[in-house]
């Protein structure tokens, strides 16, 4: 038994590399395919014809397509992602200066999500057909369909510009700038152990309008597949048998129905954070955040192919690993998969 | 109402936590501008390096102008005249290849280590010998790897003497000198950061070593940039810190500006600028910017090849109604290749919107059903709209532009290719020479498909070896009236024969809160200076 799950689950990791192996192929080979010369990034338009043939070279770019791919991947395989062309930098220290950032509102907007999302899916589930189901409904609908722009921007509006009740874009306010010891690039962990609360609470301020619409628009989804697994359970002969047997409400839906759509939300939950975790590129742009959605889409506006492979990979890899986790807990929460 | 110091009371209150102090915590919420410190709300995703030997960007070039010194600068208020910067006088010999410069007294690093002579060739010499993409301003007048010590010297502590290769006119050389690529590092600073053959390239992406107004404090790519007054500055500027922060979208550029969070607004749209010029409580501060907005028509395509056709598309197109509808704060209409304010510019616009004149010419080149071609541009605003209201006027006269729309680099590497029929193109100069623009318009030494210098001209595949020449021609006059003279004549002939519809100038405007004045913008990036920004 033990050896079939730990074969089942090294069969799991073996398809990490191959599935960054394939990201690597692709993103390489869309990277050279598109109608931008790399050369101008580095050099720009006006560079005479010496120096744009003298960055070409130095770029590998006179050598075959399968040259370059086979330095690209060696280089990958030692660790080496490059450097930016955009920001000067390896690669590694923007993702690491980047990916912070982005974590640190991904993971406040899937917590927020995560608890309001299963919440409002199991109170439209119960209460089927109800008011309180159409409201949830309408609600989810907005999250999901309302533009992620329009919303920033309301919400700058109304809780920054009128109300004044939020700080504006940014990660901190102007007085903190640069007051915090960068240590592990999530600014408020970094307050917090710098003991810096004024500095903390500021970050918490600017963290709450992006994370919050971000939260908005995942929880739409979270909800409506909360809602959809909990009415399938509640229709179940076992929910007939444990209201027969005169079990209360509340742990019919809690501690029999629930507990079953934990398995399937589970990976709802990873998928959408996952997908938070790449970047929200609007998001971001509006609330002038510097993540990882923002670095990698001025990177590929700016032609910045080492910048573009290197964050693409790690997003890759962050999407593996997700998947993975949610894998094993799926394994350890269904006892049917043992 | 409830305010944010009262939301955050109630939050403190409610949660207990003794750790939060609650002054802070309001100064943390009210995180507006502190006196002393102003700052700018500003696209700056632009910069990839802040080594003036390097950078070509807008805003690196601004950043450079405010940091470093060069040997010569044009004032704002009278951009075609030359002063002195670190330069007291200058002089040239009678065949006119040796420049010599003798400095102020009593200029100072931010260091406090005074400008010498040494610094100025050192300086000049890193661009040559790193030869990065702005490193032709300088050594267009024949400044080699091999011959830069002979030919940038300093010959005591307060002089420099430079060899050109030709006999070179005055106002280019001091002109291209005046340029973000000119500026004067610190030989002790950059040299002891030198990585191998970097010549410091490396330390100076994100530090600086000048003599400005202002030093670098820190650049965090698509963050922010943080600059510091020089105490040793000869004229201290009035602020002491400058703080531009990455605010990509316009929207809440301007929403920042409103509540206070940001003295200055960099990138606001034209509905925009309307929406605060009548508020007394802004100021709108306007420039001309040295950036065209032009059509370029590839001669590969044999009926835009067509004279006729050429000048039905210019007789096409609605200058001032795209002007006045689309970018009525941005733009102004332009017609020659050197933009106004820089010496020499036309301000002649001899082409109007004819519907009826471009018909009869399209029909006289044999296309009176008019034709099908494509039409690339850069897809953000304002020039997609632009290109939207191009393709409507070019539909009145019967030419079907097929839109392509597609990233700037996108459109670039096409037409560097020449594969386009029209494209919708933005061109900025590159300093503030005449010959920057003449140059890229009107020479194409060689129109092969293989040439090395692919001008404006060889891109829209036009053989001109009697403009080529007399552009060559203009640059070396040393006669500066007659320079002048011959500029104008060549956009004057440029403007009916060559395949370029050159249509807006752009106008850059920042809006300023009314407690912030002194904002200057330049005609190019790098004269925009921070120096006499002052906060009430």
């Amino acid at each position: 038994m033990l050896k079939a799950r730990l074969g089942a689950l090294a069969a799991t990791a073996a398809s990490i590399p191959i599935t960054l192996l394939g990201l690597a192929v692709v993103t390489f080979f869309i990277g050279r395919v598109v109608p931008i010369d790399p050369v101008l990034a580095v050099v720009g338009d006006r560079a005479p014809a010496d120096v744009v043939e003298r960055a070409r070279i130095e770029m590998g770019l006179d050598q075959p397509l399968y040259v370059q791919f086979w330095r690209y991947l060696t280089d990958i395989l030692s660790g080496n992602l490059g450097r930016s062309v955009m920001t000067s930098n390896s690669v590694w220290e923007d993702i690491a200066r980047f990916f912070p950032a982005t974590f640190e509102l991904a993971t406040l907007a899937i917590i927020v999500s995560a608890i309001l999302g299963i919440g409002l899916g199991v109170l439209a589930a119960t209460r089927q057909g109800s008011w309180v189901d159409q409201a949830v409904r309408i609600f989810c609908l907005a999250g999901h369909s309302l533009p992620i722009f329009v919303l920033g921007l309301i919400s700058l509006l109304v809780f920054y510009a009128w109300l004044g009740w939020l700080p504006g874009p940014g990660r901190q306010g102007i007085v903190y700038q640069d007051m915090v010891e960068p240590i592990t690039g999530i600014l408020t962990l970094d307050a917090a152990l710098a003991n810096d609360w004024p500095a903390f609470w500021d970050a918490v301020l600017h963290l709450i309008q992006p994370a919050g619409i971000l939260a908005f628009f995942s929880l739409a989804y979270i909800a409506r597949m909360t809602r959809a697994f909990m009415l399938a359970e509640l229709r179940s002969e076992y929910v007939t048998t444990a209201r027969a047997k005169g079990l209360s409400n509340a742990r019919i839906i809690w501690r029999h129905a629930f507990r079953n759509t934990l398995v399937p939300l589970v990976t709802v939950i990873f998928l959408t954070y996952a997908g938070l975790l790449e970047g929200a590129v609007l998001t971001e742009t509006i609330f002038a955040w510097p993540g990882l959605g923002q670095y990698l889409t001025v990177s590929l506006l700016n032609a910045d192919m080492n910048a573009v492979l290197g964050a693409t990979l790690v997003v890759g890899l962050i999407y593996v690993v997700l998947n993975l986790l949610a894998d094993l807990l799926y394994r350890l929460m269904d006892p049917r998969t043992r | 109402m409830t305010t944010r110091r009262n939301l955050l009371t109630g939050l403190g209150a409610a949660s207990g936590t003794a750790f939060l102090p609650w002054d802070s915590l309001i100064r943390a919420a009210h995180a507006q501008t502190p006196p002393g410190v102003v700052v700018m709300a500003k696209q700056i995703d632009d910069i990839i390096t802040l080594d003036p030997a390097e950078a070509f960007e807008y805003t690196a070039a601004e950043i450079c102008g405010n940091v470093y010194q060069r040997l010569v600068t044009t004032p704002n208020d009278e951009p075609a005249r030359i002063q002195g910067d670190l330069a007291e006088s200058w002089s040239a010999s009678d065949d006119a290849k040796t420049f010599t410069f003798r400095l102020k007294p009593g200029q100072a690093f931010a260091s406090g280590k005074e400008v010498t002579a040494e610094d100025v060739a050192y300086s000049l010499q890193r661009v040559i010998a790193l030869n990065k993409s702005p490193a032709f301003i300088v050594n267009q007048f024949g400044f080699t790897k091999d011959n830069m010590v002979q030919t940038i010297r300093a010959t005591d502590p307060r002089t420099v003497v430079l060899t050109t290769a030709e006999p070179t006119a005055t106002s280019f050389l001091l002109y291209c000198l005046s340029a973000a690529v000119g500026s004067v590092v610190e030989k002790a600073v950059v040299s002891g950061r030198a990585q191998g053959d970097d010549w410091g390239n490396a330390w100076l992406k994100t530090n600086s070593a000048g003599s400005g107004a202002y030093s670098i404090v820190n650049w965090r790519a698509s963050e922010a940039v943080t600059l510091q007054a020089n105490p040793h500055a000869t004229n201290a500027p009035a602020t002491r810190r400058i703080i531009m922060r990455h605010v990509a979208d316009p929207s809440a550029q301007l929403l920042g500006l409103q509540r206070g969070d940001y003295d200055i607004a960099r990138n606001l749209a034209s509905d925009q600028i309307r929406g605060v010029s009548g508020d007394n409580r802004y100021t709108v501060v306007s420039q001309r910017k040295a950036s065209l907005l032009y059509i370029a028509m590839n001669q590969k395509n044999p009926i835009l090849a067509k004279p006729q056709v050429r000048q039905a598309i210019k007789m096409a197109i609605d200058y001032e109604g795209i002007q006045r509808n689309i970018v009525p704060n941005n733009y102004a209409v332009h017609q020659a290749f050197l933009p106004e304010g820089l010496p020499g510019a036309l301000t002649e616009k001899p082409f109007r919107m004819d519907v009826a004149v471009a018909k009869r010419l399209l029909a006289e080149a044999g296309h009176a059903d008019g034709f099908e071609c494509s039409l690339d541009f850069f897809s953000g605003a304002p020039i997609g709209d632009i290109a939207q209201a191009v393709q409507a006027n070019l539909a009145a006269i019967g030419i079907r532009a097929r839109m392509l729309p597609g990233e700037m680099r996108s459109v670039i590497t096409k037409t560097r290719a020449r594969q386009h029929d029209l494209a919708l193109l933005r061109w900025g100069s590159d300093y503030f020479d005449p010959h920057t623009n003449a140059e890229a318009f009107s020479m194409n030494p060689d129109n092969g498909d293989d040439a090395r210098n692919k001008t404006l001209a060889w891109r829209s595949g036009w053989s001109i070896p009697e403009l080529t020449a007399r552009t060559q021609a203009a640059v070396k006059e040393t006669d500066p009236a007659k320079r002048v003279a011959m500029y104008e004549a060549l956009q004057r002939d440029h403007q009916q024969n060559s395949p370029f519809a050159i249509m807006l100038q752009e106008v850059e405007v920042a809006v300023t809160r009314n407690a912030v004045r002194g904002l200057r913008i330049g005609v190019l990036s790098d004269r925009t200076s921070y120096a006499t920004i002052a906060k009430a």
